[in-house]
């Protein structure tokens, strides 16, 4: 249950990532050309690994309970935000990520900028454009990977499930030679939200040296108790909305 | 003094991707989330059944952080435009 539960929870999160990273590199890739796009990608995907192997059996030294604690606050951080912006994206407060919109974008300034040359890449603009694009989306997924994997013993399942969704987003991508915007990456953002801060939850908790009742068999519990709070916020914020905006009042989707 | 301005807003930059990245949009979830240990802490060490502690403080955290989202979201500038949060 929990392995099912780990690797559930990294491949969501990863395939969010994943879709989001791949817009940008696809943007890049189309309007400037995909020989500095994709030594921007391979540069960024050699940092994120230098993390995870640096970091991962770093993390299997520290004391359980300790790493638990850290573990937990780091979910927790990363579960509330996500699950905060999916809260005011589905009661119409956020606009909707959108994988089209943000790929033209990309494409207009992509063509826009003026190329230069550094060291052995011939356009430093979509270099450092893809490497960031694979970095910054890829960061988060290495500490959930790191994480998830160090506090259950799995490293490995946790990498696996992240390659699994890597893999399935760049296929799909390349197949449809566009930006995914069918993912329902707003739901998936919603899921993965709820499952980060259960799983928050429930190690923190044990970290901070409280104990289940009923174990491990107390975290679907959670779980289902998150999702409730989350879904009930949402309709709470919503109704309210509805309330308050009579016509000709108009509200903003926030950042 | 051109070399010692860019390392200090390099190490600026740097410091404020690692906010942003761990802490977030708003601070005070990072703030709940580490008073939300201390008490369970607190409560397991004196031998208090302390489990129920952190599922709702991290509920009622995020509660108020949508809530106040939400109210920041609806609130008119002085433009007469809706703000974002």
């Amino acid at each position: 249950m929990g392995d099912v539960l780990l690797v559930l929870a990294v491949f969501l999160a990863c395939a969010v990532e994943a879709t989001e990273a791949l817009t940008i590199v696809l943007a890049v890739g189309v309007s400037r050309g995909w020989r500095s796009a994709v030594q921007g990608v391979i540069a960024g995907l050699v940092l994120l690994a230098v993390v995870v192997v640096a970091l991962g059996p770093a993390l299997t030294y520290v004391p359980l309970n300790a790493l638990r604690l850290l573990v937990g606050g780091l979910l927790l951080v990363f579960g509330l935000g996500w699950l905060r912006k999916a809260i005011l994206r589905a009661s119409g407060l956020k606009s909707l990520h959108d994988e089209e919109a943000i790929y033209a974008r990309e494409v207009v300034a992509a063509r826009a900028a003026g190329r230069t040359g550094k060291l052995f890449v011939s356009d430093w603009y979509a270099f450092t454009l893809s490497f960031k694009g694979v970095v910054l989306e890829g960061l988060e997924v290495v500490f959930i990977v790191i994480t998830f994997g160090a506090n259950q013993g799995r490293i490995a399942l946790a990498a696996l499930g992240a390659a699994l969704a890597v893999g399935l987003v760049t296929v799909a991508g390349f197949a449809v030679r566009g930006p995914l915007a069918r993912v329902p990456e707003n739901q998936l953002k919603f899921a993965v939200g709820v499952l980060l801060t259960s799983f928050g939850i429930f190690w923190g908790a044990e970290g901070a040296g409280a104990q289940w009742p009923g174990g491990d068999a107390a975290l679907p519990v959670v779980i289902v108790v998150v999702l409730g709070t989350a879904l009930g916020l949402t309709a709470l914020v919503r109704r309210s909305g509805d309330r308050q905006s009579a016509p000709g009042s108009a509200l903003r989707a926030t950042s | 003094m051109n070399r010692l301005g860019s390392v200090s807003r390099g190490l600026r930059a740097f410091g404020a991707f690692w906010w942003d990245f761990i802490v977030g949009d708003d601070w005070r979830v990072a703030v709940g989330v580490v008073l939300a240990f201390a008490v369970t802490a607190l409560l397991a060490h004196r031998g208090v059944s302390a489990w129920w502690v952190m599922p709702v403080a991290v509920l009622a955290i995020l509660a108020a952080s949508v809530l106040s989202a939400a109210r920041a979201a609806r609130r008119p500038s002085a433009d007469g435009s809706a703000v974002g949060g």
